[in-house]
């Protein structure tokens, strides 16, 4: 290979990582995803250059129809939509790379037990696993199956054998033992990798995405990284190694914000809201305020903290929050944001939906800077969020002990805005809205808050 | 692919999976959806794997798999830098 294509190679690498260490900051992110995608471009032009390319129609065919395809869904997503869009971008990267190692399997036949036998038959399994685990976190995100866990008895020491099976299959296809057509084996290898896919995410419920998603986008990293060794590329393995450690990261700290260990979010078929006893949720008295209370709740204080979770984006009350937030600054009220790990879809999802709604970024904080502060905050604003304020996380016997929580019944009034009493993903009843200290504020998410926008407006 | 040799390819691995988690570690968690979908352009490297493949493709099975693969990771280059971008765009201190 030239030293200078090689260069090239590093240059990219390095310009990946620079890009990356951009990302540690709001201010510099964006030049940050600028390097990166300079970085990529160098990567292919690189590669172009290598590459004696003797027909160039389909590869431009696939080139312009990728490019079309992922330019329309980036500039046409709706930001609510951006856990669907990673889903689906994850199974594309997956399948990428895993086509790949296929691609290098059919072009090198009699391949044996070789070094490059095993680094196809893995790039083709962790590729096809990732293509499909997505494909279907993709489907529960969207609506299209349910977000339930779909379990069955037997069901991990069933996906334990399959995944037996594919490896097993795999040896017989490189000729470790037994013999076989190595073509035939090979597809059913890639169908049951595709298979084990599905059936590792089905049991998954939809309270969990967070977590499946960000380990499915370490998975897409890996799935680029084994497509390197296959090809003996370093720039595959140093982009995909990046993107694994990346996902990694995210999946560690979404389990932490839920208090769950990885094994029991993947195993655990937990997630969902069937099956819970809710004959006892709701049934002793709050009080309750209406718009007009609210705002003379919240108008005349020094301090409150707003915290958004997932109801606000359902309802798309987003912007109505930040125009109260805005009219509450201009009366001098010091008003921040505090935002749960888990409160989104997917790590940081929040967030980006209140920078959309343009607040300004650094009034948004999270759980660590802002926990210690509740118990000085005069007001908090609960807005479409549930377990991550409930308190019973501090309770031994409960089902959500140790959860980190944000500690709001410590502020001097806590405002729940909330259709109904009705229970959170962890299905249990939120002692929160039973204290003294709390106001519901029930209604429709858009409805109150455009409500709670006059109010707050009319006040003296 | 010759001088490829897989300990060296081990090697730079797992000292950039701990580069990047040097790196990425840092990300504040108000970026970390940003950060998931320029990794996700990132992962369309897979995009040189599949240029290489497709260029020495031959018969209608291998070609088909490698437009294939360059049209999944090209929707993953465009779509995840685009993306990105359209979200940091909105991080505005006021």
């Amino acid at each position: 290979m030239d030293t200078g294509i090689q260069l090239t190679y590093l240059l990219s690498a390095i310009l990946f990582v620079v890009g990356l260490k951009r990302l540690q900051s709001p201010a510099t992110a964006r030049k940050g995803n600028s390097l990166a995608a300079l970085a990529m471009l160098l990567a292919i032009i690189a590669t172009v250059l290598e590459t004696q390319i003797l027909d160039w129609t389909w590869i431009l065919v696939g080139v312009v129809l990728g490019g079309m395809i992922g330019g329309a869904a980036a500039r046409s997503v709706e930001m609510t939509a951006m856990p669907e869009l990673v889903g689906i971008f994850n199974a594309f990267g997956g399948g990428a790379s895993a086509l790949v190692a296929i691609a290098e399997f059919l072009a090198t036949p009699g391949i044996g037990a070789s070094t490059t036998g095993v680094t196809i038959l893995l790039g083709t399994l962790i590729g096809s696993v990732t293509f499909s685990g997505s494909f279907i976190a993709f489907a529960k995100l969207k609506g299209l199956m349910t977000g339930n866990p779909i379990t069955f008895p037997f069901q991990n020491a069933f996906n334990a054998l399959l995944f037996l099976a594919a490896i097993s299959l795999g040896a017989v296809t490189l000729g470790v033992f037994g013999s076989g057509d190595p073509q035939t084996l090979f597809y059913v290898f890639c169908v049951l990798a595709l298979i084990l896919g599905i059936l590792l995410v089905i049991p998954i419920g939809g309270a969990d995405m967070p977590v499946v998603i960000s380990l499915l986008n370490s998975y897409s990293g890996l799935a680029a990284s084994a497509a390197g060794f296959v090809i003996g590329n370093t720039v595959l393995i140093i982009s995909g190694a990046l993107v694994g450690a990346s996902g990694l990261i995210l999946t560690q700290l979404m389990c932490k914000g839920m208090n769950r260990s990885l094994a029991n979010v993947a195993f655990g078929g937990f997630g969902g809201t069937a099956g819970v006893d809710r004959s006892e949720i709701g049934q002793r008295p709050v009080q309750s305020a209406d718009a007009e209370g609210v705002a003379a709740e919240l108008g005349y204080v020094n301090s409150v903290v707003v915290v958004p979770g997932y109801g606000l984006a359902v309802a798309q009350s987003q912007h109505e929050l930040r125009k109260v937030g805005d009219l509450l600054e201009e009366r001098g009220v010091d008003v921040k944001y505090a935002i749960h790990p888990v409160a989104g879809r997917m790590p940081g999802h929040m967030n980006v939906l209140l920078a959309e709604a343009d607040v300004s970024y650094d009034k948004l904080y999270d759980l660590d800077e802002i926990n210690d502060d509740f118990g000085n905050t005069d007001a908090v604003l609960v807005v479409g969020a549930n377990d991550v304020v409930n308190p019973a996380a501090r309770d031994p016997q409960s089902v959500i002990t140790g959860m980190p929580i944000l500690d709001v019944d410590r502020a001097r009034r806590v405002i729940v805005m909330k259709r109904s009493l009705s229970p959170g993903f962890a299905g249990i009843d939120n002692d929160l809205f039973y204290m003294d200290n709390t106001l519901m504020f029930f209604g429709d998410a858009k409805e109150s808050m455009a409500e709670l926008v006059r109010e707050v407006r009319e006040l003296a | 692919m010759g001088e490829f040799d897989l300990m060296t390819g081990l090697y730079v691995f797992v000292l950039a999976t701990l580069a990047g988690r040097e790196v990425i570690t840092k990300v504040p968690p108000t970026l970390h959806t940003p950060l998931m979908s320029g990794a996700n352009a990132i992962s369309g490297i897979a995009i040189v794997g599949a240029i290489i493949v497709a260029a020495k493709a031959e018969g209608t099975l291998q070609v088909t798999l490698g437009v294939i693969a360059i049209a999944m990771a090209t929707i993953n280059v465009i779509g995840g830098f685009m993306v990105t971008d359209r979200m940091l765009a909105m991080f505005r201190k006021r």
